[in-house]
């Protein structure tokens, strides 16, 4: 019986801990209704002819004067608050995990054959590496749409936009990838099997790919899911400061802009609505991203 | 050891150079300056005298070593939007974003640092257990919203503390300085927690997970066995070696302080450099854009080498030379 | 002076109760040096740990008595037993380097420990410190306590360590593994200062090792530990050389003897290579020995290392790994390569196998010569001609491949078997050639033991058909009575596959037992090579008769 616990000491683990559980039912709630927002929602966000101002800043449904078709209200253009935080957190999943991906490619594939090869390249890398560090994310961000605004041909840039703002977030958060993978790899390349496999004459390419990646895997997870938790804010604050996606097309941060005009006059709903489905929302994944590091680091438990 | 310092110093040139370089293609490649600074009415004529007279047909090579030169010596262009000097327009911000980051700061290490400290010592208590949830919903909230709640209720509820501007500076030589009244510290106060919160959160988590390495390493367990006082093994032992990691931590956190009050700036309509740098990509007014990039980077450089001298100041390691 | 009765400690976890040691008796009285000796698991740790009150939480004593004197141990308070740490007992462990605090000086650090203890003032505590440091051994000592710890060789720092233990004038030491990380004329100097601590100061030691020969020579009476308890204990020379215990007994039989080659040691497991499974692997092993058996030769090989830049004016220093060395491995025998840490002999490994390039020099495989670093192919024949077996069984594996995929690799790489499940079969063969249970090989590292991993590094070289095997230290990570089987498992593979083996080790016992010839290495030079009968009987260099001479091992008289 302790042996079978032993293995799946994982799973054992996850199913004790309510805070866990709580997390990932509510990351899951959030994803299934982004995934399937043109069902579930009431009304396309992006579709003008979908809402009219008639409906407009309707209050949630236990207050007075509210519409039943609206649970939660709608924003000052008619727009469901249910709709738009499903289209918005749709908005903001795709961008966060576009650019983790494209940022873990990058960094884990910079890192690890920096860690590999050493010398110049690592080098090179490194440096690289340092410049982009002397800017943080929000200004490397910032930077490069500012840079995609004055280069790109105003008819194209708002088709561009959200590929333009994944590009910026990846940009940022690759070297945090490249850095551990990096120091990982030195550690494994330490490592016996390591000299092994390069002793027997096996292919560089293959070296990393097959016997050192798949060991450096654990804290690479955790650094996901903390960066997913990074893209998702990064976004949302672009979207705020509205440098981000538009009214028309609103992820999360968005509805947040959108919201804060309406802080002082009372229709406190869309202001805090999108708020707290954005901070549950960063808050699960933090907390499985805690989990995952204890996992991998049973010392600290 | 001077080697040492001497790499770092070499190193850090380097970045520096390499961020000029980027600003400067910046300036180069993206819009056309002569179109940003004349419009339309001017002639061809004019306006290729104007390309003359600023050297943009010059070799690219040429431009860049001007560029660097004017730069140092803190000529640093002039805005499309504003036609002031850039000089100006950030020398006049940049006191009320350096002392919203001092304070945010102060803030972060005055609270994160024995709260990491507290939480490390004893992990099993309630109070420790408490503190790690509050800072796990803190690393999660945006700061931007964190401005937001505090705003709606100090502000607009309570209505305790002003929700934007500086309120009343104090000019010191070139410097206006919120400090020196009542209503500039009431003003900064909301702020700067907004901001202080991220760092602090970080900063606490971090000093944990240190201090719990620390505390397991094998000189905490000889010099219990040698039946040190446990108050002195807490202190002048582990809080001691978790510090020099820290320090190069707190360091990068400075450069994120900077970073983030662009947001917190914008929340509160803070009259920083942050706020300008905004306002100059929204109107694509790329030489503040290019300098904002030079000034921060440097800053964060600077940090970044004061914190590796301090590194080698604390320990010994990296000054003497070892018995191998 | 310390009285243990009937100690157990437990471990709780979630999966239920951790029994580390169970029924623990022992007495040590003043000045005596007690030896607790034991192989991995036995929880000698445990007992030194439960003695001080340090045990890892959340381990516990369950039941037992702890004696100090008159004073009972468990009835102390966190702070009663707190102020008796250092005081009465004190304790220090294997690794000087991290035991002491790399920001604190050594004064500061014998000053606090000085002061925690008794009311003088720091001029006196400076003084009595200073004295303390000259006593143990350490010269100049008024300046060198001012020296950080990084400042001082691995020995001097187990000496100030030590120092540290005894400022505050216990009456019992425990100390766990201390020599074992440091080289032999160290540890023999170390040794020696804890004998004249023990007889001068009537210090009682408890000392824990899983070096027999340590215990050998300094112990007076020993515990013999084994899955946490008791196997046996009594005087020193009863218990190695008349053992009454059937594991004591087989314990020593494991022991290599320094003073002569026994052909096989005699161990529970029989690894005779009998098995009929192992068959099929074993003909097609025999069927790549058709050619000539292949011998290896260095001639004025030199290897340099640059030394990371210290000075912006002078130029980096360069460190010289290897000086100059030429062997001569005749085919189908067993060279071994003795020396301590940082004589060149991992060094040498990986210049034949094309990991490090060599400044000058030559080397040849069966009379080719072998190219030599980054000029080596990654198709060049030496590749699969020459295997090796690593030290750390826990880092020679991958961890994220089955076994399976680890003993496959070789047999796909080199072309060997190209149907996939051919290769399978052939792997699980090759595994019960070693000893292993087949089923091994869907199974993953982490789930065998030390002892089982090297078996299965042993596979995975035989299945490149090698006929040039290194064995860099394969079993100094391993138990003495694991070693034994596999240095069983070496010799018979070699007798019967007829491989040449160059057999590198730190500890000139086991090598006495494998090899036919001998080289002794020093400091990257060749300070002698010869026969093995030779050098271990008659050495000619001075080093190898100081190493001989101070190697600790059971005296052969009390072999009955």
């Amino acid at each position: 019986m302790s042996a079978f616990l032993k293995k799946y000491e994982g799973l054992w683990l996850f199913l004790i801990s309510p805070a866990a559980i709580i997390a990932a039912a509510v990351a899951a709630l959030i994803v299934f209704g982004a995934v399937f927002a043109s069902w579930i929602a009431l009304v396309n966000p992006y579709d003008l002819a979908s809402f009219s101002l008639f409906d407009g800043l309707l209050p949630p449904f236990w207050q007075e004067g509210a519409n039943s078709k609206y649970l939660l209200g709608t924003d000052d253009q008619g727009r469901d608050m249910i709709s738009s935080i499903l289209y918005g957190a749709r908005l903001s999943l795709i961008i966060g995990l576009s650019a983790l991906a494209i940022a873990a490619v990058l960094g884990v594939g910079l890192g690890l054959a920096a860690g590999y090869y050493g010398g110049r390249f690592d080098v090179v890398v490194m440096r690289i590496a340092d410049v982009q560090l002397a800017l943080p994310a929000i200004l490397t961000a910032l930077l490069i749409d500012g840079i995609a605004r004055g280069i790109l041909p105003q008819a194209i840039q708002q088709e561009l936009r959200v590929m333009v703002l994944t590009l910026a977030i990846a940009l940022s958060l690759w070297v945090n990838f490249a850095r551990t993978a990096r120091a990982s790899t030195f550690v494994e390349m330490n490592k016996e099997y390591v000299q092994a496999a390069i002793m027997m004459g096996q292919r560089p390419l293959r070296v990393m790919f097959v016997h050192i990646l798949p060991n450096i895997l654990g804290p690479l997870l955790v650094i996901m899911t903390v960066d997913l938790a990074s893209a998702i804010l990064l976004e949302a604050t672009l979207s705020f400061l509205g440098i981000g996606l538009p009214a028309d097309s609103p992820s999360l941060g968005t509805l947040i802009r959108i919201g804060m005009q309406f802080l002082l006059s009372g229709e406190w709903w869309i202001l805090w609505i999108p708020t707290l489905v954005l901070v549950a929302l960063v808050v699960s994944i933090n907390i499985l991203g805690d989990f995952l590091r204890d996992i991998f680091n049973p010392r600290l438990r | 050891m001077a080697y040492f310092i001497l790499k770092r110093i070499v190193q850090s040139v380097f970045v520096m150079v390499a961020v000029a370089f980027l600003a400067f293609s910046l300036f180069r490649f993206v819009g056309d300056p002569i179109t940003q600074m004349t419009g339309v009415e001017t002639s061809i004529e004019d306006q290729e005298r104007l390309r003359e007279e600023l050297g943009l047909n010059e070799p690219f090579i040429s431009q860049f070593l001007r560029f660097t030169c004017e730069m140092l010596q803190g000529d640093f262009g002039f805005s499309y939007r504003t036609r002031q000097p850039v000089a100006n327009m950030i020398a006049d911000r940049i006191p009320a974003t350096l002392e919203l980051g001092v304070v945010a700061l102060i803030i972060s290490l005055l609270v994160g640092v024995p709260a990491g400290v507290y939480t490390a010592l004893k992990p099993r208590g309630v109070l420790s257990q408490t503190i790690l949830m509050t800072t796990l919903v803190g690393v999660s909230i945006p700061t931007f919203v964190i401005g937001i709640m505090l705003i709606f209720i100090f502000g607009v509820q309570l209505g305790w503390l002003p929700t934007f501007g500086r309120g009343g500076t104090v000019a010191i030589g070139n410097w206006d300085s919120s400090f020196f009244t009542l209503n500039g510290w009431r003003a900064l106060l909301l702020p700067a927690i907004t901001l202080g919160v991220y760092q602090l959160t970080l900063t606490m988590r971090l000093v944990r997970a240190e201090m719990m390495e620390v505390m397991r390493s094998d000189y905490i367990r000889f010099a219990m066995a040698r039946g040190v006082p446990m108050r002195r093994l807490h202190y002048k032992h582990a809080l001691r070696n978790t510090m020099v990691p820290v320090i190069t931590i707190v360091g990068l956190q400075f450069g994120g302080v900077i970073a983030f009050s662009i947001v917190t700036e914008s929340v509160f309509q803070w009259p920083g450099m942050g706020l300008l740098f905004l306002e100059s990509i929204r109107f694509v007014d790329i030489p503040v854009m290019g300098v904002y990039l030079v000034v921060i980077a440097f800053f964060f450089v600077l940090v970044n080498l004061v914190v590796d001298l301090l590194y080698v100041a604390i320990d010994p390691r990296l000054r003497i030379k070892d018995a191998s | 002076m310390l009285k243990i009765t009937g100690l157990t400690v437990k471990f709780p976890s979630r999966f239920g109760y951790f029994t580390a040691i169970e029924n623990v008796d022992m007495s040590i009285k003043p000045g005596e040096i007690h030896g607790l000796v034991g192989e991995s698991g036995a929880g000698k740790s445990t007992v030194g740990a439960a003695v001080i009150g340090l045990l890892q939480s959340p381990g516990y004593v369950a039941s037992g008595t702890l004696l100090l004197g008159e004073t009972d141990l468990q009835a102390l308070t966190f702070t009663q037993a707190h102020e008796i740490r250092g005081a009465r007992i004190s304790m220090i462990f294997q690794d000087p380097q991290t035991s002491l605090n790399p920001l604190m000086t050594i004064e500061d650090q014998l000053i606090e420990t000085i002061q925690a203890h008794s009311d003088i003032s720091h001029t006196a505590a400076l003084k009595q410190a200073v004295d303390l440091l000259e006593e143990i051994g350490i010269e100049n000592a008024s300046q060198r306590i001012k020296a950080y710890p990084h400042q001082f060789s691995g020995g001097m720092r187990q000496r100030v360590v030590i120092a540290l233990a005894i400022c505050t004038d216990p009456d019992l030491i425990i100390a766990d593994e201390p020599t074992t990380a440091l080289d032999v004329a160290v540890q023999s100097q170390v040794l020696n200062l804890i004998q004249r601590l023990a007889k001068q100061r009537q210090i009682a030691f408890m000392l824990i090792t899983h070096d027999i020969g340590v215990i050998a020579q300094v112990a007076d009476r020993v515990t013999v530990m084994r899955n946490g308890r008791v196997m046996e204990a009594g005087e020193t020379a009863q218990v190695l050389g008349a053992p009454k215990n059937l594991y004591t007994r087989a314990l020593m039989d494991a022991v290599p003897p320094l003073d002569r080659k026994i052909d096989r040691f005699r161990v529970l497991k029989d690894d005779r290579i009998a098995s009929s499974r192992g068959r099929m692997a074993e003909r097609w092993l025999l069927e790549g020995q058709q050619h000539d058996l292949t011998g290896l030769s260095v001639h004025n090989l030199t290897v340099t290392f640059e030394e990371p830049r210290r000075s912006l004016f002078c130029k980096p220093p360069i460190y010289v790994a290897l000086n100059n060395v030429t062997l001569n491995i005749k085919p189908g025998s067993i060279m071994g390569l003795v020396g301590e840490s940082g004589s060149g002999k991992s060094t040498l490994a990986k210049v034949i196998t094309g990991l490090v390039t060599p400044q000058s020099g030559e080397m040849r495989l069966g009379g080719a010569v072998l190219p030599v670093g980054k000029s080596r192919n990654r198709h060049h024949l030496s590749r699969q001609l020459v295997q090796m077996i690593f030290q750390d069984p826990y880092s020679s594996l991958n961890s994220r491949h089955s076994v399976g995929d680890i003993l496959t690799e070789p047999l796909w790489f080199y072309g060997f078997i190209k149907n996939p499940v051919e290769r399978k079969n052939m792997a699980a063969s090759m595994l019960s050639l070693v000893g292993m249970p087949p089923d091994a090989i869907n199974k993953y590292p982490h789930q065998f033991s030390g002892g089982q991993r090297q078996r299965i590094a042993v596979a995975r070289a035989l299945l490149a058909r090698p006929r040039f095997l290194i064995c860099d230290e394969p079993t100094s990570a391993l138990d003495v009575s694991i070693q034994a089987e596999i240095l069983n498992l070496l010799k018979e593979l070699q007798a019967t596959f007829g491989l040449t083996i160059l057999f590198i080790s730190h500890n000139l016992a086991v090598v006495r037992q494998m090899a036919d010839d001998t080289a002794v290495l020093r400091n990257g030079r060749v300070e002698e090579v010869n026969t093995t009968d030779a050098v271990y009987e008659a050495p000619q260099a001075e080093y190898t008769k100081s190493l001989l001479a101070q190697t600790p091992v059971m005296p052969p008289s009390w072999r009955t």
